[in-house]
């Protein structure tokens, strides 16, 4: 337990530098805050007001503190370009982003697990030669290209999907809220694929040379037996850690993904936001984003421990 | 002076993944190494020469794009081939303006190489550096080192680059924020791989040996530590490179790469993919160039990693 509160404590440190430097990072850029929150052409005045009114004026810790109060109490601040609250598009985007990713790595264990187990059984038999070949061809098709190769087969081809993904909430039409979520998160699942299935091989592989495997089969216990019971709980650390690892490509992965079929999800919120210099929202987005990422290391980090017990011991000692 | 071997720097949920792996995978890693080099040694040797031989092709069409007589320069158009598909004339097709797309993805080659290899070499130069002191020197310099690789790892990587490069434009040219922003995103994974072996380098014998002639720590870290960290560095500079490739054309995919009229493959692939419904070439060809690039880079890096003996896990 001491444990949980120093890594939580520690967490809470990375989430603020992340704040302080995405702040300091957008008051370095340039361009008047003031003409980008107002919008241009407007009088001196107004201007002044704006100024007043956002605390542009002040000092840039006195700023940052301000905000951080005021973010930490509920209040976000109204978004230039979009003209609403930033909690409100905040809320409004992110589901969708939450589902893209939830959806797209449970697609990816899915699919990883088994043909990972099953790469390393038959390790360097056909079946492991093709299926690790084609992981490595997946690993060398970047995302954007994924996108069009699927856009063009599946939505414009055979037409089976749409090409333009609209968001429909599940409880108001699962078939749509799946159909027109199916191409995106099969985008986001293939590239996770790939690593992940290549990791579990190998930790798999090398678990397989272990003596209480050995064991089990001279006990008489069958393969599959032997290769969900025994083999696979120890031979999921790279597993775990790369699938948190990779939260940070998996949230690239979405705002690439919901630009190419246009959902409206974080990731297109971010793209907009960026291209229109609305500082407020792009600044919660980033702060969103580092705290989906710190979080999912963080459960990684406590997972480790649920895995092995030799680790839990360890940190009971230490 | 560096400490025992036990402090691996500040505890947080990455470095903890790094030394459990560190515990559970070396004794299977030669295990793994002489299963995985079952596969018969010449048809490895011929892979990779043809991504060799297919990234030779490329940079030469690349450097030489002005010169050959089959290439159009880049802003060269053919009044009234719009959307023509592949033909003798037009070996990728053409574009809705009549633009030939082979010269594109020839001088695409020359951007988007030029700019990975520039990012790469100023990430492993500064990357480098960190990861040599860090690992070498421990104590508080690493502990910085190793939280500032920790925030910066934090930050969503394309929200950065997207970020730098639209909020630089007009004052820098694209192309240069483009290479200063992927080297600033490769320094990180860099700096934590030559940190890893460096650590482990820094404790052998020979090392050890060398100070207890009176070596400075200067000529330890350039004549003992770096040589045995190099082959690691370039092994994840060739991954880095195939990353970067794909970064840059992400980034282009999203309109934040380089201004028109010049051309990356990622500008490419996301302009042509309105045109995908009638004209599937302007997208669908390039990106099969994008393709076999990555994958010959990743290739190589593949080849050369087992050839050293590279542990993937130390990423």
């Amino acid at each position: 337990m001491k444990y949980v509160g120093r890594k939580l404590v520690r967490l809470v440190i990375v989430v603020l530098a992340v704040t302080m430097l995405t702040f300091l990072l957008m008051s370095l850029l340039p361009g008047d805050k003031a003409i980008a929150i107002g919008g241009p052409g407007r009088s001196e005045e107004e201007y002044d007001q704006i100024r007043e009114q956002w605390g542009l004026n002040d000092p840039l810790p006195v700023r940052y503190l301000t905000w951080l109060g005021n973010t930490l109490t509920g209040d976000m601040g109204v978004s230039s370009a979009f003209n609403v609250p930033v909690s409100q598009l905040i809320k409004d985007r992110l589901p969708v982003s939450l589902y893209l990713m939830f959806y797209g790595l449970s697609l990816a264990l899915l699919v990883s697990i088994p043909l990972g187990i099953i790469a390393a059984y038959q390790a360097n038999r056909p079946v492991d030669r093709v299926l690790n070949t084609g992981a490595f061809g997946l690993l060398s098709v970047p995302n954007f290209v994924m996108a069009v190769l699927l856009t063009f087969l599946f939505a414009l081809r055979l037409q089976w999907f749409p090409a333009i993904s609209e968001y429909v909430a599940p409880w108001d039409d699962p078939v749509a809220h799946f159909k027109n979520l199916f191409l995106p998160v099969v985008t986001i699942a293939i590239g996770e694929i790939a690593v992940f299935m290549r990791l579990l091989r190998s930790d798999m592989v090398s678990t397989l040379q272990n003596d209480f495997i050995t064991m089990a089969r001279a006990k008489g216990m069958t393969s599959r037996h032997i290769l969900t019971r025994h083999a696979f709980r120890p031979s999921t650390f790279s597993l775990i850690t790369a699938a948190a690892v990779n939260v940070g490509a998996l949230i690239g992965g979405t705002i690439v993904v919901e630009q190419a079929f246009a959902l409206p999800g974080m990731g297109n919120l971010i793209v907009e936001a960026i291209a229109r210099r609305d500082f407020l929202v792009v600044q919660m987005c980033v702060v969103v984003f580092s705290i989906i990422f710190v979080l999912a290391n963080f459960f990684v980090d406590l997972m480790y421990a649920a895995i092995d017990p030799r680790i839990r011991h360890a940190r009971a000692l230490g | 002076m560096p400490e025992p071997l036990v402090d691996t720097g500040p505890e947080t949920g990455i470095h903890a993944a790094d030394q459990i792996l560190e515990f559970t995978v070396p004794a299977a890693a030669a295990v793994i190494e002489t299963v995985d080099s079952g596969r018969p040694r010449h048809r490895r040797d011929f892979v990779m020469w043809l991504a060799i031989g297919w990234l030779s092709v490329l940079t030469f069409l690349a450097v030489f794009a002005d010169y050959l007589p089959f290439v159009d320069h880049y802003t060269t158009v053919f009044p009234g081939e719009y959307k023509q598909p592949p033909s003798a004339d037009h070996w990728f097709g053409t574009t809705k303006i009549g633009k030939d797309v082979f010269s594109l993805t020839v001088y695409g080659a020359r951007l988007s190489l030029l700019i990975a290899a520039t990012a790469i070499v100023l990430g492993l130069l500064f990357g480098g550096t960190l990861g040599l002191i860090s690992g070498y020197f421990r104590g508080r310099s690493d502990a910085g080192i190793s939280m500032g690789v920790d925030i910066m790892l934090a930050f969503p990587p394309l929200v950065l680059a997207l970020a730098m490069t639209n909020f630089t434009s007009g004052r820098i040219p694209r192309a240069a924020a483009v290479i200063i922003v992927l080297a600033i995103l490769s320094v990180p994974p860099l700096t934590r791989v030559v940190r890893a072996s460096t650590l482990v380098y820094s404790n052998r014998e020979f090392v050890i040996a060398s100070r207890s002639l009176g070596a400075k720590n200067g000529r330890v870290i350039f004549r003992e530590v770096l040589p045995n960290v190099m082959p690691s560095m370039l092994t994840f500079a060739l991954t880095g490179l195939a990353l970067l490739i794909i970064a840059e054309g992400a980034l282009a995919f999203l309109g934040s790469s380089v201004a028109p009229p010049q051309a990356t493959w990622g500008r490419l692939i996301g302009e042509g993919r309105t045109e995908l419904d009638d004209a599937w070439w302007i997208s669908l060809l390039p990106s099969a160039v994008l393709f076999l690039t990555v994958l010959s880079f990743n290739l190589l890096g593949d080849i050369l990693s087992k050839r050293f003996d590279i542990r993937e896990s130390s990423l």
